[in-house]
């Protein structure tokens, strides 16, 4: 980064110059520096201002990204990064504001504020990075974590059951709903900007690896040897294929369920057409059990709305329309007398 | 909760325009009312009603000590009105007030209600009270015993009798004294047979039948009938404080405007105990007093509620900031109103956004600073409790904000309607790490006003969260205000840094030499791109710096700014009495009226004793000290255990002892004024 103040990064800017002087702290192959990366590569692709992208974040790994964007950052507290991202885009709705957050911060202490952002649907790009852990706090066991994950918390295996994080946006009313996988450096861009195009709340569930407390944990699908056979990339349009073309998702009418089918010669009549807009398919693509199904991947939902700080600012106009803003007329409303001095009859 | 009256009656006082309706002339001054009135709202036909059964307690009234009697003459009156939650208790006390200051009367409101919206009929833990003292003498509280008591069923009778001045008038509906109310407020006798209250004169009748024979022509049904009671008993009253029934006739039109039967039965139940007054000529308690009017200052008044007050001072505050404002809020007693009050206001830019919870609330507010516009958050202690650490992210972060405390009793959820400030060591001490900010308290609610815009003027020069203390005596009462003439304050216009360095990089903690403030950047200003968050950062460059030299710094410069502000405040004032002495009482919030009237009442009789009330209270005046310390002794009266007592001798090594109540009601004058004795008898 060029330590001048020409921080201005001009038009059609390149990757670095989206990046500050801070030294990355994250662990050494962690997952976020692609993250990162890639976020920095799609700013220029989105036609992107330094001086009008806002980043927020919670507390965590992920959290502290907004240090290393050149960008206006704000690193608020645990959980809380859609309150003041609601704030921040209600009284500026001109700025592009973008929250990170992670599995803990956003579905654990933070469920409640991801709730109403994704119901009222404010205009922010959210993006989840699911590591399955608490990275942070060295490692216990957070809302994503399977049933039977070992951590200094759960010795003995946890518990409880985890959540769905696309399952809980669905739910939420989220009207832009994607996953994909940190190590996906082409897919990624892509997806964000797709994000940024959609006015509302664009959330972006992205798998991310935890090397020190959870290695591994989504090798299963994020394998590049079994990629083609465990990621089924859904396209708005396209048939819902996998396998390099081989085998594609058909729906069971009489039991409302996906089955997985394989292409014969090519013959994908039967195969679905992946539709965006159908909240149904994306539950039904979201709640698919790995294993038996592949995971499904890309734009999963994407049915806009009108935003929140839209009609939060259309209804103020409206009804501040023809008003005048007269602070003597108001605070003189009410029920009122005069006190006229005797003497003088003069006020 | 604002009486419900009083919003209501300012559409139609809107509405209506200053038509000058009659010129009273009291103690040398004229009283000029605005108050206009609708073509065709007339005083409707008088009804004669039967007088239903009248038992006055003739037989107990020779035992009073004449000086018991209120006087024909009054300076000052108490009257309270009691009755279950579901009677409108508390729009009759409000346009009972607004009678009041219609007449040219100083006056004060207490509304005392329960935290049920509606409980069981004929408890006693559904009682709603309001209490109202008007005078011709400068009023500082809603009095500290009711003069007349009237009573809508027993349950109200058997909680509230017990204020009542010995002597007092207790007017009662006997239609609602059957067996079944009797034994819900625990009565196994009626108290109006059984003697049991000698000790006050009791005007016992069918208020119930007299309103059901008053309305009888407009056919409601008995449920219906039965609602207007408290217009026939607010018509009553009228006639006892012989006030004019013209505005609440044009307020009733304008409320039932969709209604017109509702609107004219209710008309008719309020001339019905209006003529019940005038021509029932049963002697005994019920007769007409008169109040003067206050003599006051010249200019234009009106009713207002610290809730009203408060809301009004944060828009003036953010248009002499010239910025717009953003309220974030949960509903929360007794706060709420502030919310309901900035939700109306957009044409003043004002955005008001109702959060999923409080630190939602606070989170959107922070933001909304941060994005540069003034942000404000506004609850009671335990919805401040959960922005603590929120609280802490404004201060770490250096933002301007205003989080407003409308205090009510705890801990928890404590007394939610009730009153107490014992929120004092939150708003000065609350919150994790060394995090010091602004605290200001509100001693009355006109005082809101100012103390408001005091607020944002200290949040946005010296960016920095500021707690503002109210409680809900202070939210819900009302007074008359001379409203100020906005023309007459001074703007103090925030100007946004955007000015990148000439070399280096830009270090948004950079700071004013003197005050410390650091510079306030919009996001969307080019060339100042930064990022801040809650971690430490480096005092020399803004970024995260965990090193142990820079974290003393830090901190040593966070506490430092906040103290430098008592160089930009005023010098704390005497309210009464002198700069030295035996004795200073020294309040802080809605204390202030019962202090000031017991002080003045000592010092009438000739005592040393004088008044501080502090409204910085973080941080304190520069003079305090010094000014504390020229007494020989200080007593400090508190709604709490004892917490500015603390914070004086922690922060001055003073002798302060404390004076505590928190029993949910404000403090009576006597109770101050016992403790004024009692202390300058004490020796040592």
């Amino acid at each position: 980064m060029n330590d001048m103040t020409a921080i201005a990064i001009p038009d059609g800017s390149k990757p670095d110059h989206w990046a500050t002087d801070q030294e990355v702290r994250w662990c050494p192959g962690c997952g976020d520096y692609a993250i990162l990366k890639a976020v920095q590569r799609t700013m220029p692709e989105i036609g992107a201002k330094p001086e009008n992208t806002v980043f927020v974040s919670g507390i965590g790994c992920s959290s502290r990204f907004p240090y290393y964007m050149e960008t206006y950052g704000f690193h608020t507290i645990h959980g809380r990064a859609p309150t003041i991202a609601t704030g921040i885009k209600l009284a500026n709705p001109e700025l592009d504001v973008w929250i990170i957050t992670g599995d803990g911060d956003g579905l654990s202490i933070g469920g409640n504020h991801m709730l109403h952002l994704l119901r009222r649907n404010l205009d922010v790009q959210l993006l989840l990075f699911n590591n399955e852990i608490y990275g942070l706090t060295k490692g216990q066991a957070s809302p994503t974590s399977r049933t039977g994950t070992k951590s200094p918390s759960t010795p003995f295996g946890s518990v409880d059951r985890p959540v769905n994080p696309c399952a809980f946006a669905l739910g939420a009313g989220g009207r832009f709903i994607a996953r994909t996988i940190d190590t996906a450096q082409k897919h990624i861009p892509t997806i964000l900007k797709r994000a940024h195009a959609n006015k509302g709340t664009s959330f972006v569930e992205i798998y991310q690896n935890c090397i020190v407390y959870n290695d591994d944990v989504f090798a299963a699908f994020t394998d590049k040897k079994n990629a083609a056979n465990t990621q089924l990339w859904a396209e708005h349009g396209k048939p819902l294929l996998f396998a390099n073309g081989t085998k594609g998702l058909r729906l069971n009418t009489a039991t409302v369920e996906l089955e997985v089918i394989d292409i014969i010669e090519g013959a994908t009549e039967v195969v679905l057409i992946h539709d965006e807009t159908n909240r149904m398919l994306a539950q039904l693509l979201i709640d698919m059990p790995f294993g038996e199904f592949p995971m499904a991947l890309g734009v999963l939902y994407c049915d806009p709305a009108p935003s929140f700080e839209t009609a939060v600012i259309e209804q103020n106009h409206a009804v501040a329309k023809g008003k005048k803003a007269d602070l003597n007329a108001l605070i003189r409303k009410g029920q009122s007398w005069t006190v006229h001095d005797a003497a003088t009859h003069k006020m | 909760m604002v009486p419900p009256g009083i919003d209501r009656c300012s559409v139609t006082a809107s509405r209506a325009k200053a038509q000058p309706r009659y010129v009273a002339r009291v103690l040398g001054r004229a009283i000029h009312f605005l108050l206009g009135r609708r073509r065709g709202a007339g005083v409707g036909k008088l009804q004669r009603n039967g007088l239903g059964d009248v038992s006055v307690a003739t037989a107990l009234k020779d035992n009073f000590e004449s000086s018991a009697r209120l006087s024909n003459h009054p300076d000052a009156v108490v009257v309270r009105f009691a009755g279950d939650s579901g009677d409108g208790m508390q729009l009759t006390g409000g346009q009972f007030t607004l009678s009041s200051a219609l007449a040219g009367n100083d006056f004060s409101t207490f509304p005392d209600f329960p935290a049920e919206i509606r409980a069981p009929q004929g408890t006693t833990f559904g009682v709603s009270a309001f209490q109202v003292n008007f005078g011709s003498s400068d009023i500082e509280t809603a009095g500290d015993q009711p003069d007349v008591l009237i009573a809508m069923n027993p349950a109200a009778l058997k909680t509230n009798v017990g204020d009542l001045r010995p002597g007092g008038l207790v007017i009662a509906d006997t239609g609602e004294f059957g067996q079944r109310n009797l034994a819900k407020a625990g009565y196994t006798v009626s108290p109006i047979d059984d003697n049991s209250l000698a000790r006050w004169q009791v005007l016992a009748f069918d208020i119930s039948a007299l309103t059901l024979e008053a309305v009888k022509p407009f056919g409601l049904g008995n449920k219906e009938a039965l609602r207007c009671k408290n217009m026939w008993t607010l018509g009553l009253s009228l006639w006892m404080f012989d006030r004019d029934r013209a505005p609440l006739i044009a307020w009733l039109q304008d409320k039932f405007a969709k209604n017109p039967v509702l609107a004219d039965a209710n008309i008719a139940a309020l001339n019905a105990g209006h003529a019940y007054g005038e021509t029932a000529e049963i002697g005994g308690p019920l007769r007409q007093w008169t109040v003067d009017a206050a003599s006051v200052e010249p200019g234009y008044y009106r009713t207002i509620t610290g809730g009203e007050s408060l809301s009004l001072g944060l828009v003036a505050g953010a248009r002499l900031a010239g910025l717009d404002l953003f309220l974030g809020s949960y509903p929360i007693t007794p706060a709420s109103p502030i919310l309901h009050a900035l939700a109306r206001l957009k044409e003043f830019g004002v955005t008001s956004f109702q959060a999923e919870d409080e630190i939602a609330a606070i989170g959107a507010a922070i933001g909304a600073s941060y994005a540069g516009q003034l942000g404000v958050t506004s609850s009671s202690g335990p919805g401040i409790a959960l922005k603590g650490e929120a609280i802490g992210l404004a201060i770490i972060t250096e933002l301007p904000l205003v989080i407003v405390n409308s205090q009510r009793g705890g801990p928890s959820t404590g007394l939610p309607t009730k009153t107490e400030q014992s929120d004092l060591y939150q708003a000065i001490y609350g919150r994790n790490g060394d995090a010091p900010l602004v605290v200001l308290s509100t001693s009355s609610p006109t005082d809101c006003f100012d103390v408001a815009i005091e607020a944002v003027r200290l949040a946005t020069q010296f960016m920095t969260p500021v707690m503002l203390l109210t409680d809900g005596y202070i939210a819900n009462a009302a007074q008359p205000w001379l409203v100020p003439d906005m023309d007459d304050y001074e703007p103090f216009p925030v100007v946004f840094h955007t000015e990148a360095p000439a070399e280096g990089k830009f270090n948004p903690y950079q700071r004013d030499a003197e005050t410390l403030k650091r510079v306030w950047v919009k996001p969307g200003t080019p060339g100042l791109t930064h990022r801040i968050g809650g971690i430490e950062k480096g005092f020399d460059t803004g970024n995260i710096n965990y090193e142990a030299a820079n974290h003393q710094k830090m901190t040593d410069t966070r506490a430092n700014k906040i103290l430098g502000i008592a160089n930009h405040i005023p010098d704390q004032d005497i309210d009464q009495g002198a700069a030295g002495g035996k004795l200073v009482v020294v309040g802080w919030g809605s204390t202030y009226g019962p202090i000031r009237k017991a002080v003045e009442a000592a010092r009438a009789r000739g005592l040393d004793v004088s008044h501080i009330h502090i409204r910085y209270l973080w941080p304190l005046p520069k003079n305090l000290g010094d000014l504390l310390k020229s007494f020989d002794k200080i007593l400090v009266p508190e709604m709490n255990t004892g917490q500015l007592k603390t914070v004086l001798r922690d922060q001055y090594l003073v002798d302060a002892k404390p004076l505590n109540k928190v029993s949910g009601q404000p403090f009576k004058i006597a109770e101050i004024e016992a403790a004024i004795d009692a202390e300058l008898a004490r020796k040592g």
